[in-house]
């Protein structure tokens, strides 16, 4: 179903990153308070070594949310493997009483059927999976990231029909891979199982330059992720009207909040898009900004407000 | 003790018939379009070179696979669709699938035939496999190649389907189905169109000291000095600059080859019931070499000999050859 930009929701994706405790709980206090965000997800979707340091703070940190405001969704972990990993996502699977977003299938086997949400590593990519995943409880479907906008449209009707609703990331590092190993440890010499967390000294990812010196991608542990932020400040109307009624910000080491507002101020009409996005540049100093996987072209690519218009003709 | 099925690839026609003459138990194949991951020009079947390959390796006494295992981006459905049906109709033993949405409709539209789930459906716990054989009756996991044999060995006890693994060939380092590199860089989908580091996006640039660089979609993805030899562009086996090494490193994984010729016993031990050998690129004569050694080794291990594995061990010999997570966690 349309949504108009107002009604759109903006969400707030899991922390990538490997964020200290206190980073984080500051952070979430913040967005509990000020950011314009109808939903929050938490939990560690990346690596299980770091689900630790913030597990105990995980109810504390949603009680504060949810006094502001905030609907609270907690993630499972996108790669299942090892033995705690098993045991991580059956626990969180089968939890009552929250909501939670799978990113493996692997947590929907321990769902087994009682409603969830479906994370952006389920790969939903058409109608039929979205269709067999609402067969199984999936009440709502973050699509994947480098999904074109055209088959976005079909999605989220389809999903509509089916009284799923639809989410779809408008902003952060475009999740591009995840692996066995772990890219961090590899760069300093160690191996995942000795990483000693070095993931940590690298707020918003480890950056990888091409051997000209261009700036490529981010290495977030197991994850790669790249080195533009998606954002789809112009094209967040668009996406609204073609059904996809929430509106995904992943968190960058940058002013959420002010991220937040711009997205939010721009959705309801209290900003063009082009002011807008000029906010957002100022507030991502230093970052290129991408949109090309919306727009069926390489995801690095930022295509023009004007071309984008003439595209979605 | 298990089969030990020996799963060979068949880029093109004249590769099947090799992979049959040479031994192969089953060849796996896919048509000439986004329906399977190796989408490449000059590869894959038409539905007509399909149905005289399906007759080559049955008279052959050889299966034959039918990869679907890409993910159909929304509204072009209609294309796996008409793959699937035409693989039935032509009468192949077994669809590789991935996407959900692609299961489901198989396994209500074509329920005798046996689904295999593709090594790109990514699942590498007991838990994920089983969600797979409970939804859709999935009777064989490829497994990622990122378990070692005691994993693998754990795995076959809590699973009621059977095992096939990689043995040989192309080593990729991404959870396989789970990424968007290629789509980043050049417009092209891995998981949508069946592409990774497409040769249309290729170029090789000489600078002007002689060094070359292998670039995908106008991106450098590795420079060679004058004296190395220039590898293909493969994002994840490229060379990049971090903080901590200025001087550029394989910030993922060096360009190797997996071999796991010298492991084939004890994967035989731990209830592997397939091999598969990557390589649906190769020549035929690539295929004809690499079939007929593991012929010979499946062959002795079934047969309860030692095999001789020095053929094996030999076809990527002078090569970086890797037994990958196999052998040690540490490879993590």
């Amino acid at each position: 179903m349309a949504v108009t930009g107002m009604q759109a929701e903006l969400t707030l994706g899991p922390i990538p990153f490997h964020w200290s405790r206190e980073e984080k709980r500051d952070f979430y206090a913040r967005i509990a308070d000020e950011a314009p965000v109808a939903t929050v997800y938490l939990g560690e979707v990346i690596c299980s070594k770091r689900a630790p340091f913030f597990e105990t703070e995980i109810p504390e940190t949603a009680e504060r949310l949810e006094r502001g405001g905030k609907r609270v969704v907690l993630s499972s972990l996108a790669e299942v493997m090892l033995t705690r990993e098993r045991k991580a996502t059956a626990d969180l699977a089968d939890m009552d009483g929250v909501e939670i977003e799978i990113n493996n299938a692997a947590g929907l086997l321990a769902r087994a059927g009682r409603p969830h949400r479906v994370g952006p590593f389920m790969n939903a990519y058409n109608e039929d999976a979205i269709a067999w995943l609402a067969r199984g409880g999936a009440t709502h479907v973050c699509l994947p990231a480098e999904l074109p906008g055209e088959a976005i449209a079909v999605a989220a009707r389809a999903a509509a029909a089916l009284g799923v609703e639809v989410e779809y990331q408008v902003f952060g590092r475009a999740p591009l891979a995840v692996s066995a190993r772990c890219y961090h440890a590899r760069a300093h010499g160690r191996t995942k199982d000795n990483c000693q967390f070095v993931c940590e000294e690298d707020a918003d990812g480890m950056p990888l330059a091409t051997r000209d010196g261009r700036p490529f991608l981010r290495v977030n542990g197991i994850q790669t992720l790249s080195e533009s932020y998606v954002c789809l400040v112009g094209e967040a109307g668009a996406l609204a009207k073609a059904g996809v009624g929430h509106l995904r910000l992943m968190p960058q080491a940058v002013d959420m909040v002010g991220v937040a507002r711009a997205f939010r101020d721009c959705l309801d009409g209290r900003k063009d898009p082009a002011e807008a996005e000029a906010e957002l540049v100022g507030l991502c100093p230093g970052t290129r900004f991408s949109n090309g996987f919306y727009h069926g072209v390489a995801g690095y690519r930022k295509i023009a407000a004007d071309a984008a218009a003439m595209a979605d003709r | 003790m298990t089969q030990a099925e020996l799963v060979c690839p068949a880029g093109t026609p004249a590769a099947l018939r090799t992979a049959v003459d040479a031994g192969a138990d089953a060849v796996y194949c896919g048509f000439r379009n986004a329906t399977n991951a190796r989408n490449f020009p000059g590869l894959n079947f038409t539905p007509e070179e399909l149905a005289e390959a399906v007759a080559y390796a049955h008279r052959g006494g050889a299966k034959v696979l039918l990869a679907l295992n890409t993910y159909p981006p929304a509204g072009k459905t209609a294309l796996w669709r008409e793959a699937a049906e035409t693989g039935a109709r032509l009468g192949v033993d077994a669809f590789i699938v991935a996407d959900m949405g692609v299961a489901d409709h198989v396994a209500r539209t074509h329920p005798g035939t046996r689904l295999h789930l593709s090594v790109q459906a990514a699942a590498s716990s007991p838990e994920a496999i089983r969600y797979y054989c409970e939804s859709f009756g999935v009777r064989r996991v490829v497994l990622p190649r990122i378990l070692t044999i005691p994993e693998i060995r754990a795995i076959r006890k809590e699973i009621p389907c059977e095992i096939e693994t990689f043995v040989f060939g192309n080593h990729g380092l991404m959870v396989e189905g789970r990424c968007s590199l290629t789509n980043y860089v050049t417009g092209q989908s891995t998981n949508m169109d069946g592409v990774c580091s497409p040769a249309s996006d290729v170029e090789y640039v000489r600078s002007a000291d002689g060094s070359m660089s292998s670039c995908l979609g106008g991106v450098t993805i590795d420079r060679f000095a004058p004296d190395e030899k220039a590898g293909y562009p493969t994002i994840c086996k490229g060379r990049y600059l971090a903080p901590h090494r200025a001087e550029g490193y394989y910030a993922f994984e060096e360009p190797v080859s997996l071999n796991l010729a010298r492991m084939l016993p004890e994967l035989v031990a731990a209830g592997v019931h397939a091999f598969k050998i990557e390589g649906r690129q190769r020549s035929k004569s690539y295929v004809r070499s690499v079939v007929s050694a593991f012929r010979r080794a499946v062959d002795d291990i079934r047969a309860g000999v030692a095999p001789d594995l020095a053929d094996l061990v030999a076809l990527t010999e002078g090569q970086k050859e890797t037994q990958g997570a196999f052998r040690t966690k540490k490879w993590r």
